[in-house]
């Protein structure tokens, strides 16, 4: 497993960049996850965020657009507009998360 | 008499009672399984029904024939799952009782789901071929299909077979060029995936198919929902790609009862250890099949693999021993790419689908992700194994295991 250094963080990757390591996130890193992939967050980014690692926290997997939108409430329409093109995985890799598996 | 409910007598279902009645003694265990008729269709077999390749009388038997006796077979609907009191009720009022349940009730393509799918358009300019009726009136549709923009369209993973969507794209592409037709054709794949297919070589392999087959794919699409009138599927990134005869995959879901009975996650599937297919809920209750959440490919081959590890594991457990197998995600799919020639690949939770030989090393005689004729005649083969073979539960000589040998590993990847 990679590990990289950013913004004074050590952290442990995935081959995509990903965290490895839900526990080494956190809110300041994740202001700078979103600027490497060119996002600034906003509130409404904060709440998509809060609810990917609360969700985490109980199910134990990253939560499908599906999911953030059915049990979230923040439609997936949304969700484009916030993390654009590819929002289930620029959530998971701001939110710290592991890349979503259902694609399969 | 202990009690052993199934719900489903579809390929999983039937693998199950099929193998464990032979092992169960009739004397202690009552075998139950419940299904909602009497039709048990070969379902790789609708992929050929709208080429005509097979006719609709070749792919179904009834689901009576290929259950062992010494089997209750039920013919009702299930409205719910009593997990706390171990009891089955369906929407007859009839109570069925258990001491293990194992879910095997699959997935359903719900074209419900996506706003304008099911309206004026459907069976119209709007198919799907995963289902016996749907597949028939795609078969008609293409007898007068000869000019315009056929689209082939997947709405959401995960779906029933993730490469049947790629397979029909190549046999509507050789079928329209056997007619002539293919110049007044434009393709296009649509998909959710960032690719071709869900694994990096598989999808690169796939990917430059579609390419020489000169097939557009567009690629992260979403669909949010159909413009009916402008014949077009819309994204919720607000792309749109118009269509004169549109093939989707509806987005799949497992059986409503499920959610009925508070057993299933956001698409109706029944959580599990994805090794064991043990509920994590309820440690009676199993899910088999594609009514589970296993993040591997729903398949027959799946089906007949992790059934295989099941029924030792449920052996040991009501001997009261620890369940030692453990599922690894195996699938092996048999990809058609038209012209009498098809692929092959073999994968599991840790390994996408590599080049090689399979099942032996240099003799093969199957390539993986090859295009040849022995991959396209292990497909035309498989329906005789599928009835004979595969639902008895009888040995298959092939490893429930995924095996490296003959593969070509110059990646590592995950």
């Amino acid at each position: 497993m990679p590990v990289t250094t950013l913004n004074g963080h050590e952290i442990h990757v995935s081959e995509e960049g990903f965290l490895t390591d839900p526990t080494e996130w956190d809110e300041g890193l994740a202001s700078t996850l979103a600027t490497q992939i060119g996002i600034t967050l906003t509130d409404e980014h904060w709440n998509v965020i809060r609810f990917l690692r609360k969700d985490f926290e109980e199910v134990g997997e990253t939560p499908t657009l599906r999911r953030v939108s059915t049990v979230g409430g923040i439609p997936i329409k949304t969700l484009f507009g916030l993390f654009p093109q590819k929002p289930a995985k620029k959530m998971a890799y701001v939110a710290g998360l592991p890349k979503p598996v259902g694609c399969v | 008499m202990k009690k052993l409910l199934v719900l489903g007598a579809g390929t999983a279902g039937t693998m199950i009672v099929n193998r464990l009645r032979r092992r169960l003694s009739a004397g202690e265990w009552n075998i139950t399984v419940v299904d909602q008729d009497d039709v048990h269709p070969y379902q790789p077999g609708y992929l050929f029904l709208p080429f005509n390749i097979l006719a609709p009388e070749q792919i179904t038997r009834s689901r009576h024939a290929t259950l062992p006796d010494g089997v209750e077979y039920v013919i009702g609907d299930v409205d719910r799952v009593d997990a706390p009191t171990n009891t089955v009720t369906l929407t007859d009022g009839r109570h069925l009782g258990y001491d293990y349940l194992v879910i095997a009730s699959g997935t359903t393509p719900r074209p419900d789901q996506t706003p304008g799918m099911l309206g004026e358009e459907w069976q119209r300019s709007i198919f799907e071929f995963y289902t016996f009726e749907g597949a028939k009136a795609l078969a008609k549709a293409l007898q007068t299909f000869d000019h315009g923009r056929l689209v082939v369209h997947i709405t959401d993973m995960p779906i029933k077979c993730p490469v049947a969507p790629l397979e029909f794209t190549f046999l509507a592409d050789a079928w329209l060029r056997e007619r002539g037709l293919r110049d007044r054709v434009e393709m296009v794949y649509v998909t959710p995936l960032p690719g071709a297919f869900t694994k990096p070589i598989a999808s690169d392999a796939l990917g430059s198919m579609l390419d020489e087959r000169k097939i557009a794919v567009e690629t992260d699409f979403l669909v949010e929902r159909i413009d009916v009138e402008n014949k077009a599927l819309v994204s919720y990134d607000e792309r749109e790609v118009p269509f004169d005869l549109l093939v989707t995959i509806p987005l799949n879901m497992g059986a409503d009862f499920v959610a009925r009975s508070g057993l299933g996650d956001d698409l109706n599937y029944v959580p599990v250890d994805k090794h064991t297919q043990q509920s994590k809920t309820y440690p009676n209750i199993f899910a088999l099949g594609d009514a589970s959440d296993i993040p591997t490919s729903k398949a027959g081959s799946v089906a007949h693999f992790s059934v295989e590890v099941f029924t030792d594991n449920f052996l040991e457990l009501i001997s009261g021993k620890p369940m030692t197998g453990s599922f690894d995600g195996h699938a092996n799919c048999f990809i058609e790419t038209g012209n009498r020639k098809g692929l092959l690949i073999d994968f599991n939770y840790d390994t996408e689908p590599l080049k090689g030989k399979f099942p032996l090393p240099v003799v093969g005689p199957m390539d993986l992700l090859k295009e040849t004729r022995a991959n396209h005649l292990g497909k035309v083969a498989f329906r005789w194994i599928y009835w004979n073979i595969l639902l008895r539960g009888r040995p298959m000589p092939i490893s429930t295991h995924m095996s490296m040998v003959g593969k070509t590993n110059n990646t590592t990847t995950k």
